[in-house]
């Protein structure tokens, strides 16, 4: 079990040694490609500038995911309630997803502000995944407890509170740990775009700005500190997810127990 | 006194399965009946029938007085698992209005019954399948209904698990005075059980026989070794030999 989670660190610290051994070994110069070490001075010397520009980021994504869920969610809701209304709006939810987000960024900066803009895009990849798996959810009840809630009588919107909405909720969050990942892909693809046109402040603004500049060793900062910004997020639904399954859905067993 | 009457019943599927074929039925009130036949005659569409659950195609479903208060079991337990017995077994005050402090007395008295007391607050996965079917018995029995519907709650079950809910029902039964329709595929079971069974044919289900049991009266371990029971098992056999033939 300890081999286990100890294999992945070993691992990864070999590649990081073998990385940083190379470049000392060839002396390849730090704008053709850094050594961990000078990503790790990068990091520390570029603080200020970069964890504002990650603050950015990450406000956007948290904004777009919340957005996406409370959209996402309503709609699943009334789709659930009235199919017709699916019928009519689900197609146009699937022209948006299947429409490369990098090709409708661009777009999106004409007609909007740099931080509309990317928060547009987030919101847009982020969305899908949390509207289709909700819908899938909320059409998956067991159709014995659909029986007896008819029994007793209950009205639509008891079936969708008690029995519905419940049983959607891993469906829900397993939509939701999709969407996480998709919101930070969403606000980095259309902040590269924001940065192509010179405005913008997040993350990847940065990266295409260190780019310009030929400045690599930031570069690989900004992308460090975008995978933490990813991995953190999944960390956090993934947590979420286990804490309001785990008495009772079996993809989350309790491990205290 | 009678409690329903099932005249000339007939149910054919969308698919075009004939479920039912002239069912006849009378339900006086008190009676345990177990329709008993193979597996997919229709016993379990003529349970809905009763429920509401599914409309007839003609034929009449008369209630003596007005429909009472019906309660359903499941061959599944069919619980909620993301919540605890106790709000299980709420469920039904719960889409009738009841509030939560009214209903309390009357939750832990049902769990009580059905020997659930210190469980109320488990989740469904944490109880064997024995207790869930007591607790998804328990959520019928918590509206008291005059008449009890059961598809097969207990075929999933091992034989000692089986035997002792069997004791358990006959004695809810005489407790709380309701009429209940038992389906089931066992003749043990149902010769156990019963104050009559109704022995169904192949598809498109109908009554072919009627046994009379009598009066349910004490039921123990000892009723199984008594000519009178052992007699009905051999009638109640004989007739689904016949049914299953007939097909």
């Amino acid at each position: 079990m300890r081999s286990a989670r100890l294999l992945p660190l070993l691992t990864f610290a070999a590649l990081l040694l073998g990385w940083e051994a190379l470049v000392q070994i060839q002396n390849i110069p730090p704008y053709v490609l850094p050594a961990p070490t000078r990503i790790l001075v990068t990091l520390r010397e570029d603080c200020a500038l970069l964890s504002a520009a990650l603050l950015v980021t990450l406000k956007i994504t948290v904004l777009a995911l919340a957005l996406a869920t409370s959209i996402g969610v309503a709609l699943a809701i009334l789709f659930a309630q009235w199919s017709w209304l699916e019928r009519t709006f689900f197609p146009i939810a699937v022209i948006l997803q299947v429409t490369p987000i990098i090709a409708i960024a661009p777009l999106l900066l004409i007609y909007l502000d740099a931080d509309t803009a990317v928060l547009a895009c987030a919101f847009l990849v982020a969305f899908f995944p949390i509207l289709s798996n909700t819908a899938l959810g909320l059409s998956s009840t067991d159709h014995n407890l659909r029986d007896l809630f008819d029994l007793y009588g209950a009205s639509p919107w008891q079936q969708m509170y008690l029995l519905r909405l419940p049983s959607a909720l891993p469906y829900f969050l397993g939509g939701l740990r999709i969407a996480g990942g998709l919101a930070l892909i969403g606000a980095i693809a259309a902040e590269i775009a924001a940065g192509a046109s010179g405005q913008g402040a997040g993350l990847a603004y940065r990266i295409v700005e260190a780019g310009y500049r030929l400045n690599i060793p930031r570069m690989f900062a900004a992308l460090v500190l975008i995978s933490v910004a990813g991995i953190s997020i999944w960390l956090v639904l993934e947590l979420v997810t286990n804490q309001l399954l785990k008495r009772w859905h079996d993809s989350a067993r309790d491990l205290s127990r | 006194m009678s409690l329903l009457s099932l005249k000339q019943i007939s149910k054919t599927f969308a698919n075009g399965t004939r479920a039912l074929g002239q069912l006849d039925l009378s339900v006086a009130r008190g009676e345990f009946i177990s329709l008993l036949g193979p597996s997919g005659c229709g016993k379990s569409t003529a349970l809905r029938l009763i429920a509401g659950l599914d409309q007839t195609d003609s034929g009449s479903l008369t209630w003596n007085e007005a429909r009472p208060d019906i309660g359903f079991v499941f061959q599944d337990p069919t619980l909620m698992p993301w919540t605890n017995v106790f709000d299980n077994v709420y469920l039904p005050l719960r889409l009738k209005g009841v509030t939560r402090t009214e209903a309390t007395p009357k939750i832990m008295d049902v769990l009580t019954r059905v020997g659930l007391r210190d469980f109320a607050q488990s989740f469904p996965r944490e109880l064997s399948g024995g207790m869930k079917m007591r607790a998804s018995i328990a959520r019928a029995l918590v509206l008291r209904p005059a008449l009890l519907l059961m598809d097969e709650p207990f075929a999933a079950l091992d034989e000692i698990t089986r035997l002792k809910l069997n004791r358990d029902l006959l004695e809810l039964q005489a407790e709380l005075g309701m009429t209940v329709i038992f389906v089931t595929h066992s003749v043990y079971e149902s010769a156990y059980l019963s104050s009559r069974i109704c022995v169904f044919s192949h598809r498109p289900g109908r009554i072919i026989e009627s046994i009379d049991v009598g009066p349910s009266g004490p039921r123990d371990d000892a009723f199984r070794l008594t000519s009178a029971y052992l007699e009905t098992c051999q009638r109640a056999s004989t007739a689904l030999q016949n049914a299953m033939e007939r097909a």
